[in-house]
């Protein structure tokens, strides 16, 4: 296959980044360690603060992981390395591959290191509660992979790291990654269900039986994927058709 | 005569247009390159050279015309690998060595060349391991034209390739060209260099305010704008009036001397003579291509008072 060596090259370039790689590891795997071990007694609902901390941290930094492919798809543009690539045989398919791959490995990063702060402060899993969260998880970045493609085309390399900040703090408050839900019944909690990073942090419960990833959870994560794709395609073309 | 038919066989523009706002970049171009052709589009800057060829590649969507690569659409013939391209702007990716940035891109094509052999060639062997991030402009400019040769692709285009490049570079460039280009393949290279497209073109197409002015082989573009200049030395003589005597194209002042761009020599010798007695210290000069130059691109302007400025050897 020629594009596994183009496919090496660009994971190998986003770990020599090792800059932009430690800052989207360092911020949960520290916020993790500090907060979970000062309540590691605490419990949220019945269930252990470690474990549904760790689930946040783990949410909110695969969140920024996937996401911050709008960073390096701004700068491509921005240095005129798009254009370059357009008159090459690489397919914008592989290219955009190319983004969800090193997203998807800086978040299992993430997930890794989070587990292991986790277990480092007694949080017990089994095999099947492991595989069920992790699972759950990167089933869940789907959408905030596609919308790492859309703001890369809608934003500049100026502005995209602002953005970016702002929209997966935004979408982690929504989603409870801090600590609390902004609403537990009423209209309000049907529109957070309506959140993709809601049924994230949801996975660690979902994975240790309290809660669950009923369809409702799969349909939210399908419809936003859906949305955000058609989005990405209308601003990727007029991004390129000038 | 090197103006072919239009023949799929080649690069075929038809009616290409493309405005920006109220000007005009491309008017209206046609044009058609046979396979194998090294064909040189020169022109001022804002003639619409880097328009013309990023519609070309498939990079700016023409407001009307059409383009076919080798009979396809140029998504079609890039995605076959049948186009290397330098844009005039842009730059390399970074965290990869020069080598490691060479062999992605060779990747990407069907039949690329030899790695090794790209840098030895380019001059980039020296630099080969070092980051791209951390090269010189002018080592930039190198990488970025291995890349595009590289590809060993059927077609070439090349927007400014010595932009910024020193006259030994570029002849090192052209060299580099040659080799890669020996064996039937198709150059399109855009330039304001005219000693560039009078060396190394088959073929030179003018390009003045989007559109094509000229359209010839080096020597066919001389004759066109015949070739002769004659100088001067005449003291407060009337410039519109010089302008107007038989042969005479255009005229200039540089103090006391005046420069008259011929399309007839005699004519305007015998003109000048017969109505300026007093003009001495006369010369007439084969015209060098940047004469031609200016000839076919003056009157283009919108102000005639505004000297035209022409780079290249004398």
């Amino acid at each position: 296959m020629t594009s596994t060596i183009y496919l090496r090259y660009e994971v190998l370039r986003n770990f020599r980044n090792w800059r932009f790689l430690l800052l989207s590891l360092v911020f949960p795997l520290v916020l993790y360690l500090s907060v979970a071990s000062a309540n590691r007694h605490a419990t949220i609902n019945g269930i252990a603060f470690t474990v549904y901390f760790m689930a946040a941290m783990a949410t909110l930094g695969t969140m920024a992981s996937v996401v911050s492919s709008a960073a390096v798809i701004a700068a491509d543009r921005s240095t005129g390395w798009t254009r370059q690539m357009r008159i090459t045989p690489l397919t914008v398919g592989t290219y955009f591959s190319a983004r969800v791959l090193n997203g998807y490995l800086r978040a299992v990063l993430t997930i890794v290191l989070v587990g292991l702060a986790g277990t480092a402060l007694g949080v017990r899993l089994s095999a099947t509660e492991w595989v069920t969260v992790v699972g759950l998880l990167l089933v869940g970045l789907i959408p905030f992979a596609v919308l790492g493609i859309l703001l890369g085309h809608l934003l500049n390399a100026d502005s995209s790291a602002v953005a970016m900040g702002g929209i997966v703090t935004l979408f982690a408050l929504l989603g409870g990654v801090y600590g609390f839900q902004i609403a537990k019944s009423g209209p309000m909690f049907q529109v957070i269900k309506a959140i993709p990073s809601y049924w994230l942090v949801q996975a660690a419960k979902a994975a240790i039986g309290h809660g669950g990833w009923p369809a409702e959870g799969w349909i939210v994560i399908a419809v936003w994927t859906v949305l955000l794709a058609a989005l990405a395609v209308l601003v990727y073309q007029r991004d390129t058709h000038r | 005569m090197a103006t072919g038919k239009a023949s799929n066989d080649g690069v075929v523009l038809s009616r290409l247009s493309k405005a920006y706002g109220r000007l005009r970049a491309v008017d209206s171009i046609d044009l058609s390159i046979r396979r194998g052709q090294t064909v040189a589009i020169l022109g001022p800057n804002g003639a619409g050279k880097t328009t013309m060829l990023d519609m070309a590649l498939g990079l700016t969507r023409p407001d009307s015309g059409s383009i076919t690569l080798f009979g396809m659409p140029p998504a079609r013939a890039i995605a076959a690998g049948q186009v290397g391209g330098m844009l005039q702007t842009g730059s390399l990716i970074e965290y990869l060595s020069v080598r490691e940035f060479l062999t992605m891109i060779a990747s990407l094509y069907p039949r690329p060349l030899q790695v090794d052999h790209m840098l030895q060639l380019t001059g980039a062997a020296e630099f080969a391991d070092r980051r791209t991030n951390k090269l010189s402009g002018g080592q930039t400019q190198r990488v970025r034209f291995a890349a595009a040769l590289i590809a060993n692709s059927d077609l070439l285009v090349l927007d400014e390739p010595t932009a910024a490049i020193d006259v030994g570079g570029r002849r090192e460039f052209w060299t580099a060209i040659r080799e890669v280009a020996a064996e039937g393949k198709t150059v399109i290279f855009a330039t304001h260099y005219l000693e560039e497209a009078d060396a190394y073109a088959d073929r030179i197409v003018l390009l003045a305010r989007g559109k094509i002015v000229a359209d010839g082989s080096a020597t066919e573009i001389k004759a066109m704008a015949s070739g002769r200049t004659i100088r001067a030395t005449l003291p407060g003589a009337d410039l519109a009036q010089l302008a107007s005597l038989p042969g005479v194209t255009n005229a200039e002042r540089r103090g006391e001397a005046v420069t008259l761009n011929c399309a007839s020599s005699d004519n305007a010798l015998r003109a000048l003579l017969s109505r300026f007695p007093e003009a001495r210290d006369i010369e007439v000069h084969g015209a060098g291509i940047e004469e031609a130059f200016f000839a076919l691109t003056v009157g283009e302007r919108d102000d005639p008072n505004q000297p035209t400025q022409v780079q290249g050897a004398r």
